[in-house]
């Protein structure tokens, strides 16, 4: 797969269809992608990736890159472009400045989690099918990619690539997932519990803000956070509350617009499960307005921008049994 | 000497102008008493609170927040208490989410007549927080006297 | 720095009885930037504010808190206050310490801290203000009134009664509306022709009024004072200004197979038509879905019969720009489409009418020229059975509406009346759920139907209408006596419930006016204002606002006329300068906040920002449109750059007050 992307990173560039290409290449190290823009045909026979750890999603940078001269193409997962698309409807993507390139995706690999599997000194990762065969310097080694697989891929929502110019591959279909299945287990702990659970996650952040400047619905001009105007600015975690006020708020401004790309827990330093906070949202938003896809199209209204005469009160969370 | 007091808690009531904050007056004008733990704040409308205002004013200490609004279908600006309405569901089921008691933040729909309504609604919500004793796991202690 | 006076108002014993406003005044005193503070009997009264007015000069004070009443009482009066002193009315903050302090609280210690409280949270407030102006914006000294029926006409001739111009848009081709169809009108049985069209010749000799007929409202932008609307006039074929009205052509017209909708299809017409002989303008249209020239471009009799050479075939659409201080809706209702209720046989039996059908069938201008026929037969009927409530008043799963069409209790006591004294001979029954006669003469008019006139009233549903042998078999149950009627009938009249015109949901959108679910168009209040929409501008006449009967719908149109009149008579409009503002350097331009909107008020602009490196770049970002803005707030908080802030009610005041209060 990553030759036939590689081919049409190269066409596009030398047809002059575009005249950025948007893509992965290898970071510090090999499992270490990161997103590039190549701008000759060398650069990307030499550098350009696809492979089972090409997680970052483009979607944010078309903000900027889409207001730059000429036209930049990109290659988007399906889950990316449910971001893109979000992105669209909020006006912050200029379409016409994307070539926007729809390309398969099995799911991607956490690194983590091959380390938990007791595999060391990791050298390189090659997919054969099912199966992922590791060098190390201590050897071979061999490990079901199902296994391995990052959170968000593990419950992968969709398959299906909702918006794009050009498809490589087959279009696939939106999948039911177990992604909420986590929340359920926090929301049938006692008042208690979830207490100490989140003190325990989120007295570990270092609010280094990766996760607000990876996430593509946090894409504002000014964050609050940044801006002393607001009344909120923070340039730290000072205490434990602080920490808490920055990521409900965080998710309350992407509620009803997170697509649930898991972009703020795959960067996360401290390993936060921060994605749990948006799917709380989004479990909520089902359940209370129905269902609700950000992203899956650019004519539903946001569930946080509409309401219904008879939506349920504020008073049902008391009623929602001690969860 | 310090004497040991009782808890008293403290309650912030934000009420839009048009239906809640009329319906306080009213309490007031027919002597019906409540609480001195509630202080208002008067917002244009229920659609006016930003979940950052609670949030802001449990880190200063506050001990439980009310949101009070006209009835929904009465709002003067036609449709701003729906919005609130979703916005503080959201809120407060991510706060329970967070383990942080739930009673501890209410939405109540008072209208310009309601003036016993009122009182009673700050009446039950004192009594509550009273019950719940010190808003500790919000509470920001760096900024309390 | 701000230099703030506080005042501390004892509203004689009414604060000072349980509030110590000395220890208030003092405590407050101190607070930072405090310059100056007092106590005062009644702050409200004129020494009080004169004592006001001096400490502002005296002490340079650019902020001033006054401890006292709701501000919902006197804020007003110390806004003024602070202008007479050259103070910005909008520099002034209210802590209310009688209301919502000395007034519920017997204590005098507790009362007194929370005043303090209440004090300070309101001195944090007037530390963050800032002047605000109201913006001025000029008025369009003219009305557009949508919809011609008597609710427009009555509205419209008030206000250029008062010599303002108006327009009416009226998408049929002749104004008049439903009341240009009703024979007689209840309780004094004069005829509906007899008053309506000498308000319509009214109206088309007004030199204030002009009439788009058949004509429909394309496009509304703008705000109070200053609406920008397009206005769709159809092409009629006929040049409206050269036409005489003369009928020649209606008569000539060889296509004469074309269903009356004036007579509400119990007749033909011809393709080019007059609906009715008081028509206004009385100028003839040529129906395009009939016509032979403009579907086969065979015929052209009408041309040729036309001496004033006023057809024109080849006319198009026009779309006509004007501008409007204010817009009256006065779209009327319908009666609803009785497809769905099939068990009184509308849709199988001729011989079964709406009643709007019936007040055709009985008038001299209408299909049997005032003789009651029967639709099939065209015999006399013997016995007519009235069903009250068809679609009104059901619960929610049925097809109709929950509400009581209001006008039909009335109409059809009318009806009975009236086919009693015109055809003794005939027996006629009414079947109800209840008889609603409120309204001057009413309930003695339903009575003389009852008592002089021999209706049979009988209290209960009808279940079944079958047509048989040329007959209606109705089968009926008297809730009252208990048993099963079965009635024999040659016609059935259906009271069928009202609903608001369709076009009134898409209107409502272009005008950014609420509707109920019933689509009825909401008041700005139910009891207060009655005739304004929620929308600053936009007034209510008519059934558009509920079902209404002749002479509330014509009381409500002149009310809103002199809502309009006093609109007009202002050349210049204050706004409220308390509206939301968006800061242009960190909107996203994302359309939440225009998406939360009521008003529409709310538009984006490109605009270019200078970047670093010398560079531009263009940023699509919110513009709020101050005069139409009502400050809500609810945009505030669905910005999540904190882009959108609330003059007045800034993000940054409240949670100063916020602050004060938990500290």
């Amino acid at each position: 797969m990553q030759e036939v992307i590689k081919q049409k990173a190269i066409e596009l560039l030398s047809s002059g269809k575009a005249d950025r290409v948007l893509g992965w290449k290898e970071g510090e190290f090999f499992y270490d992608i990161t997103p590039a823009v190549f701008t000759d045909v060398k650069e990307i026979e030499e550098k350009f990736v696809y492979n089972a750890f090409c997680g970052p999603n483009f979607s944010k940078y078309l903000v900027a890159e889409s207001r730059k001269d000429g036209k930049i193409a990109v290659f988007l997962k399906p889950c990316d472009t449910y971001s893109f698309q979000q992105l669209l409807k909020e006006h912050r993507i200029l379409r016409d400045k994307v070539y926007a390139v729809g390309i398969p995706c099995d799911g991607m690999v956490d690194i983590e989690k091959i380390r938990q599997k007791k595999i060391k000194g990791i050298t390189g990762v090659t997919e054969a099918g099912e199966v992922l065969q590791i060098d190390t310097i201590y050897g071979k080694k061999e490990v079901a990619k199902k296994d391995v697989l990052a959170e968000r891929c593990e419950n992968c929502k969709s398959k299906k690539h909702v918006v794009y110019d050009e498809l490589i591959g087959e279009e696939g279909d939106v999948l039911d997932s177990h992604r909420f299945d986590l929340v359920e287990k926090i929301e049938a702990m006692s008042e208690e519990e979830r207490f100490a659970f989140w003190q325990n996650e989120l007295s570990r952040c270092i609010r280094c803000n990766a996760c607000r400047n990876v996430c593509p619905a946090c894409t504002c001009e000014k964050c609050v956070f940044d801006n002393p105007a607001s009344g909120i600015d923070q340039k730290a975690a000072a205490d434990s509350f602080e920490e808490k006020m920055f990521h409900i708020i965080r998710a309350f401004h992407v509620a009803g617009r997170c697509t649930d790309c898991g972009e703020c827990s795959r960067v996360c330093p401290q390993n936060i499960p921060l994605h749990l906070l948006n799917r709380k949202f989004i479990k909520d938003i089902n359940e209370f307005y129905g269902e609700y896809q950000a992203g899956a199209d650019m004519e539903t209204r946001a569930p946080l921008t509409d309401y219904q005469t008879d939506d349920c009160e504020p008073s049902v969370i008391l009623t929602k049994g001690d969860q | 000497m310090q004497v040991e007091k009782n808890f008293e808690p403290t309650v912030v009531a934000f009420c839009c102008n048009w239906c809640s904050y009329a319906g306080a007056d009213l309490s007031g004008n027919n002597r019906i008493q409540y609480p001195a733990n509630v202080k208002i704040i008067r917002i244009p409308c229920s659609c006016r609170l930003n979940p950052m205002f609670i949030l802001r004013a449990f880190q200063r200490g506050a001990d439980g927040v009310i949101l009070c609004g006209c009835h929904p279908g009465d709002c003067h600006y036609t449709s701003g208490n729906y919005f609130a309405r979703r916005r503080m569901t959201l809120l407060f089921s991510m706060l329970s989410f967070l383990g942080i008691e739930k009673e501890r933040c209410r939405v109540e729909w008072v209208s310009a007549a309601e003036g016993a309504k009122f009182a009673a609604t700050m009446n039950d919500f004192v009594a509550t927080i009273t019950r719940l004793g010190e808003n500790k796991k919000l509470e920001d202690l760096r900024c309390k006297k | 720095m701000q230099r703030i006076g506080v005042f501390v108002c004892w509203c004689g014993s009414n604060i000072a009885a349980t509030v110590d406003v000395k220890k208030v005044a003092e405590t407050l005193g101190k607070e930072p930037c405090v310059v100056y503070y007092e106590n005062y009997q009644y702050m409200c009264s004129e020494e009080g504010q004169n004592k006001i007015i001096n400490a502002i000069h005296e002490h340079k004070l650019s902020g001033i808190v006054i401890c006292s009443c709701s501000p919902r009482m006197h804020e007003a009066t110390f806004r003024r206050t602070a202008q007479k002193a050259g103070l910005n009315p909008y520099m002034v903050e209210i802590a209310n310490i009688r209301e919502q302090c000395s007034w519920i609280h017997k204590d005098m210690a507790t009362a007194t801290e929370k005043a303090i409280i209440l004090g300070r949270a309101a001195i944090a407030k007037v530390h963050l203000n800032t002047p605000l102006q109201a913006g001025e914006s000029p008025v369009v000294k003219r009305a557009l009134v949508i919809g011609g029926g008597i609710a427009g006409i009555q509205t419209a001739l008030d206000i250029a009664d008062a010599g303002f111009e108006v327009d009416i848009v009226e998408k049929k081709p002749t104004i008049g509306g439903k009341m240009s169809q009703i024979d007689k009108t209840f309780p004094t049985l004069d005829c509906s022709a007899c008053i309506l069209t000498p308000k319509m010749v009214d109206v088309a000799q007004n030199e204030k009024i002009h009439i788009y007929s058949y004509s429909e409202v394309a496009a509304v932008k703008g705000f109070v004072g200053n609406f920008d609307v397009t206005i769709k006039r159809k092409a009629r074929y006929v040049k409206e200004e050269l036409c005489t009205g003369c009928g020649a052509c209606t008569e000539k017209c060889p296509q004469k197979k074309v269903p009356n909708d004036f007579n509400l299809g119990l007749d033909n017409k011809h393709a080019i038509y007059i609906p009715f002989a008081q028509a206004v303008p009385k100028v003839a249209t040529i129906d395009p879905d009939y016509c032979m020239m403009l579907k086969t471009g065979k015929c052209g009799v009408c041309s040729k019969v036309c001496a004033a050479g006023a057809i024109d075939y080849k006319q198009q659409d026009e779309l006509v720009q004007q501008q409007y201080g204010a817009i009256v809706v006065a779209t009327g209702y319908n009666p609803i489409d009785l497809k769905n209720y099939d068990e009184f046989a509308y849709s199988q039996s001729p011989d079964v009418v709406t009643s709007l059908e019936f007040e055709r069938l009985t008038n001299a201008a209408g299909p049997t020229g005032g003789v009651l026929l029967r639709p099939s037969d065209r015999q006399h009927p013997h016995t007519i059975v009235f069903v009250q409530c068809v679609g009104s008043r059901e619960s929610g799963e049925g097809c109709g509406k929950t509400y009581c069409s209001k006008i039909c209790c009335m109409y059809t006591a009318k009806h009975a009346m009236l086919t009693r004294e015109k055809y003794p001979d005939t027996e006629v029954y009414v079947f109800y759920i209840d008889v609603r006669t409120p309204g001057k003469n009413f309930d003695e008019f339903y009575r003389r139907a009852v008592e002089e006139y021999g209706v049979h009233y009988i209290k209960g549903m009808v279940g079944k209408v079958s047509p048989e042998n040329g007959k209606l078999m109705v089968q009926a149950s008297d809730l009252l006596d208990n048993k099963q009627l079965k009635i024999e009938a040659d016609l059935v009249v259906l009271a069928a419930a009202i609903e608001p015109d369709p076009s009134a949901r898409p209107l409502a959108t272009m005008l950014t006016t609420q509707m109920d679910t019933n689509d009825f168009f909401t008041e700005a209040h139910p009891k207060l204002r009655p005739v304004e929409s929620a929308t600053a501008g936009i007034f209510l006449s008519g059934c558009c606002q509920g079902p209404k009967d002749i002479p509330e719908t014509v009381s409500q149109a002149s009310a809103c006329a002199a809502k309009v009149i006093g609109l007009l008579a202002k050349d210049k409009l204050l706004g409220n300068p308390c509206v939301a503002e968006s800061n242009e350097l960190m909107c996203n331009g994302c359309s939440s906040c225009e998406k939360v909107c009521p008003y529409g008020a709310i538009s984006y602009v490109d605009k270019e920002f200078k970047m670093p490196n010398r560079t531009i770049a263009v940023r699509r970002v919110a513009n709020v449109n101050p005069a139409v803005c009502q400050g809500c707030g609810a945009c505030t908080v669905a910005c999540p750059s904190g882009a959108m802030d609330l003059k007045g009610f800034s993000n940054s005041q409240i949670m100063a007050e916020v602050d004060a209060i938990c500290k």
